[in-house]
């Protein structure tokens, strides 16, 4: 069962996280995964507590997002959605396609308590 | 980490990173810090650090992963004979428990580290690090790393190698890239090993098991073997001198190779750059 590495390593990033912002505590997490990342979301939902424990993410909901598998055609250019394993065009039948989507297992964002609180208008949205 | 160019946002899945996308704001409109980070980022960067042991020394470092028994010890037995004049190998074994393997491969003359698991149902990129501060690396042509028998995660973490290598023995089912589509997948190269046995199996057919492969877009050759009949040693030992005067002409070149399966392979490059300095997005509450 590798969803708990994988939880473990998601709560040591959102650790991180935590500490660069001067955090108190996480609200919570968004991750996003894909159904060819190899990872059973509700196996991770399930893990999740033991990883966050006495961590910064003691009290901070998972909230998953699920992305779909989608393929383009590298013959005849359409793009779909597929399964899993199934993944070749679903308009010519021809096997190179790509995927564009549907492998990932990001951590999309992290929800936090601070003191001075995070930039909240338009315009100081920035990256640095 | 692509805060600055975005590379770990996909055509997949920008539209929901995207201002006023669906992860751009918490449920409350609350701002949230968007990191955009591979859940395995920690497994990666020290996967990318092994890489650069082997790629310093010129080795070419293949994975061979199988359901339990499939046929990986044998393999790397067989390979031993048929290589041993021509090559310096040495072996990572991973296994739950026992040094057995590595045993087998000492056997032959071949160095080998065991690495036992315990618990642990895959190798990571940790564990092999351990494995090679442990094994000179000086003269050697080619590492194979045997992961823990198992046809679910090992395909997850990247150990710093430059190939997977997946077995699929004949006694399995031809249906297994369909059902373990993430393993097989990640092949670069399938096996279908044991060949010897389909005189006696009459439901296993190779070419609905290479049809299952492509199935899943794989370009991944396949070739039947047997370490008994000796079927298909000799196309294995092709594949492995063409691998690795591929990685020595890349080590020339200062370039590396990632194998099939891990994700954001085209784009972990810039991610490693970009990870030398952290930073986050910051995305306004409500656009
Ligand atoms: N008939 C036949 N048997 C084979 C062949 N290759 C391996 N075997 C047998 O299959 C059994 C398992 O082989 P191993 O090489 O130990 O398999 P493995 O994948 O290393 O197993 P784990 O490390 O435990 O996952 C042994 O009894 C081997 O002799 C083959 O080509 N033909
Ligand atoms: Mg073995
Ligand atoms: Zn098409
Ligand atoms: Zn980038
Ligand atoms: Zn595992
Ligand atoms: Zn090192």
């Amino acid at each position: 069962m590798h969803e708990l590495s994988v939880c473990r390593s998601l709560i040591a990033q959102v650790e991180a996280v935590a500490i660069q912002h001067g955090a108190r505590a996480v609200r919570s997490i968004r991750i996003c995964v894909g159904p060819l990342s190899g990872i059973d979301p509700d196996l991770l939902q399930r893990t999740y507590p033991l990883a966050r424990a006495g961590t910064v993410a003691d009290t901070a909901g998972l909230i998953i997002e699920h992305l779909p598998i989608r393929v383009r055609c590298e013959r005849c250019g359409f793009e779909s959605e597929a399964a899993p394993n199934r993944l070749i065009c679903t308009r010519c039948g021809d096997w190179h396609t790509r995927l564009l989507s549907g492998d990932e297992m990001l951590l999309a964002s992290v929800e936090l308590e601070t003191d001075d609180g995070l930039p909240a208008s338009p315009d100081q949205a920035r990256i640095f | 980490m692509c805060d600055t160019c975005g590379c770990n946002i996909t055509p997949g899945n920008g539209h929901l990173v995207a201002s006023g996308g669906k992860l751009s704001r918490t449920e409350d409109g609350k701002a949230a810090v968007t990191v955009l980070r591979g859940l395995l980022d920690e497994n990666d960067l020290q996967a990318h650090h092994n890489r650069e042991h082997f790629d310093r020394h010129g080795v070419l470092a293949v994975n061979l992963m199988s359901s339990p028994g499939s046929g990986k010890t044998a393999l790397l037995e067989a390979t031993i004979d048929a290589l041993r004049h021509e090559f310096k190998l040495a072996v990572i074994e991973g296994d739950l428990e026992t040094e057995n393997d590595a045993q087998r491969v000492r056997a032959k003359g071949v160095p080998a580290i065991q690495i036992t698991t315990g618990s642990a149902c895959h190798l990571d990129a940790h564990m092999v690090h351990d494995a090679l501060h442990l094994l000179p690396l000086t003269g050697i042509d080619i590492v194979f790393i045997e992961n823990v028998g198992n046809l679910v995660c090992p395909a997850s973490f990247d150990l710093g190698h430059h190939r997977n290598v997946t077995l699929l023995s004949v006694t399995e089912g031809d249906d297994k890239p369909a059902k373990y589509p993430v393993m097989f997948r990640a092949a670069d190269l399938m096996l279908l090993t044991k060949t010897d046995l389909l005189a006696v199996l009459d439901d296993f057919d190779p070419q609905r098991a290479e049809a299952a492969l492509r199935q899943l877009a794989s370009e991944a050759p396949a070739i039947r073997l047997s370490v008994r009949s000796h079927e298909g040693l000799d196309a294995w030992t092709a594949w492995l001198r063409r691998e690795l005067s591929a990685q020595r002409q890349r080590v020339a070149q200062h370039a590396s190779a990632r194998p099939a399966g891990q994700p954001d392979g085209h784009r972990l490059h810039h991610r490693m750059a970009a990870s030398a300095r952290p930073g986050y997005v910051f995305l306004p509450a409500k656009p």
